[in-house]
């Protein structure tokens, strides 16, 4: 049993080392006082301020953030009003929709790429900020839907039916009494929209393909001079954030079982 | 559903408060149709078109960019390449991940919480910056394999992994944990038990993590950029054809094939997950 166990710890020791070494490499190495991404030769904090100076990837990172927060507030609307609304509809309508809802989380990113790139290019709409913004509203919406639906359906249905016949009208019903229900769902939507557009490459790629607009990961891509540290530091904030946001998520989970 | 049934004769009365809930989907359907439905469907028709300058659409139909795939030589030699490098990620990664995703399955939840979360993190964190900074690793340590098959495998693996150990983790997750007691009382030992019933009842989310690696592995533009040192896959193919030549024919007709292989693929886990029944911990 003994022996079970430590074969065990060692097996995920090794597994969560192997992918780690990377990220602290990656994170080491943007503290490098030199431009070697593979030798150290002191600290430094000289790529924190190159990166607040270069233009181009702040001009990335801006990108990429109002896309992904435009494009989260609207997929969550859309989706959140589509979900209420897919559970009053008829069961071959809301079937239909589930699968073509589906289209695009299950298919390789490439295929919904090449899909809104020949879509951009038939009609001649100039490829840029606004496709790329059309396109992560497109790819988030499902996964909204796929969030919040379960949990409307989980509803009971007389809930409406209730504060109607208190006198709601539609709308507060709805305002009152449907979203603050399924609010958690609906936020937890909006995280995965939000992660989806601010991660996305391969789409945006190609729907911005041939403009200058450029999100962190094509400007990643898209790099013609050798990579930099200031790349490191770049990545050093995002783990950062996510670190924060990972270790706040493991809290609350362990302060919810107490409650229970 | 069956409750909406009882309240029938209110209907009429329901009527305008039903009308607000239809309106609520428009915006979502005419995004469906638009952005989803239509660009496929375009895809499907450029694929079955002769080429001409985008924009134009000819009623000629032809089968020329499918056949294409068989005829010239560069796409076969990188077709065979990516699938293989892809499938041997794939098994490597079920090979890591099922093991792994069977002991945070079988350890206190507390420490399935934070192992969960371990595993996923990377996930969030972009795909660029994870394969680079593997690129980085390689560089320290071995830089003569950066452009080697190895290279690629590992870093698919490495990109990859989670994909594979969460579908797996979630279906183990709601086995009955009785039911390793049952098979043990009958005279399995511990392997038996893991080769009769966990790994029968767990394979529709292997097939899941099989699809979630090897497609995403085979199309990925990423990892050949970064640790093949610029050799081309399929997904760099695609690229190449769409974005520099604007072949739209030829790389439609690439997604519907990839979209084709996938629809297979969901068939075959649909079918294999009639244990479903058997897993009685499935809703919380």
């Amino acid at each position: 049993m003994k022996k079970a166990d430590t074969l065990r710890n060692s097996f995920i020791g090794l597994v969560l080392l192997v992918t780690y070494i990377p990220i602290a490499s990656l994170v080491v190495f943007s503290f490098n006082e030199g431009r070697s991404l593979t030798r150290w030769t002191g600290f430094s904090f000289q790529w924190y301020v190159k990166l607040f100076e270069s233009q181009d990837i702040m001009r990335a990172v801006g990108t990429t953030i109002v896309v992904a927060v435009i494009s989260t507030l609207i997929s969550t609307f859309i989706g959140t009003l589509a979900a209420i609304s897919l559970t009053k509809s008829r069961k071959v309508l809301r079937e239909l929709t589930m699968s073509a809802n589906n289209i695009p989380i299950v298919n390789p990113e490439i295929v919904t790429a090449i899909a809104f790139f020949v879509f951009f290019g038939t009609f001649a709409i100039q490829r840029g900020f606004g496709t790329m913004l059309l396109a992560h509203i497109a790819f988030s919406t499902p996964y909204v839907i796929i969030t919040v639906y379960p949990k409307v359906r989980s509803l009971d249905p007389n809930l409406a039916d209730a504060a109607y016949d208190l006198g709601a009208t539609p709308l507060q019903a709805l305002i009152r009494v449907i979203l603050p229900q399924i609010k958690v769902a609906i936020i937890a939507g909006a995280a995965i929209a939000f992660t989806m557009s601010f991660d996305d490459f391969v789409i945006s790629y190609f729907a911005a393909s041939g403009s200058a607009v450029k999100n962190i990961s094509i400007y990643l891509y898209t790099l013609k001079r050798g990579v930099e540290p200031t790349i490191n530091a770049l990545s050093t904030l995002i783990i950062l954030v996510i670190g924060i946001k990972i270790t706040h998520d493991y809290i609350k989970s362990g302060r919810k079982k107490e409650e229970e | 559903m069956e409750r909406y049934q009882l309240i029938k004769p209110q209907k009429r009365k329901d009527r305008p408060k039903r009308t607000l809930e239809h309106v609520l989907g428009l915006p979502y359907y005419g995004l469906l149709i638009a952005l989803i439905v239509i660009p496929i469907l375009m895809m499907v028709l450029y694929s079955i078109q002769t080429e001409r300058p985008a924009g134009v659409f000819t009623i000629k139909f032809t089968l020329e960019h499918y056949w294409s795939f068989f005829s010239e030589p560069i796409f076969v030699r990188v077709m065979f390449q990516s699938v293989y490098l892809a499938a041997l990620s794939t098994v490597l990664t079920l090979v890591i991940g099922y093991p792994l995703a069977y002991v945070i399955a079988r350890s206190r939840p507390r420490t399935q919480v934070l192992l969960i979360l371990l595993i996923s993190a990377p996930m969030w964190i972009n795909m660029l910056l994870r394969t680079r900074a593997l690129q980085q690793v390689f560089e320290m340590t071995a830089p003569h394999l950066l452009g080697s098959d190895l290279a690629i495998i590992v870093g698919m693996t490495y990109i990859f992994l989670p994909f594979m150990v969460l579908p797996i983790y979630t279906v183990l997750n709601k086995i009955d944990p009785n039911l390793y007691e049952s098979a043990a009382d009958l005279g399995a030992t511990r392997f038996q038990t893991i080769i009769r019933v966990i790994i029968p009842l767990s394979l529709s989310g292997i097939l899941s993590g099989i699809m979630m690696v090897f497609l995403p592995a085979a199309t990925t533009l990423v990892v050949p950029r970064y640790l093949g040192q610029g050799r081309f896959l399929i997904g760099n193919l695609i690229e190449n054809a769409m974005i520099q030549q604007g072949r739209f024919g030829y790389g439609s007709a690439i997604a519907i094939v990839l979209s084709l292989l996938i629809m297979g693929l969901l068939y075959l886990i649909k079918r294999t997950d009639r244990y479903q029944g058997v897993n009685t911990l499935e809703e919380s």
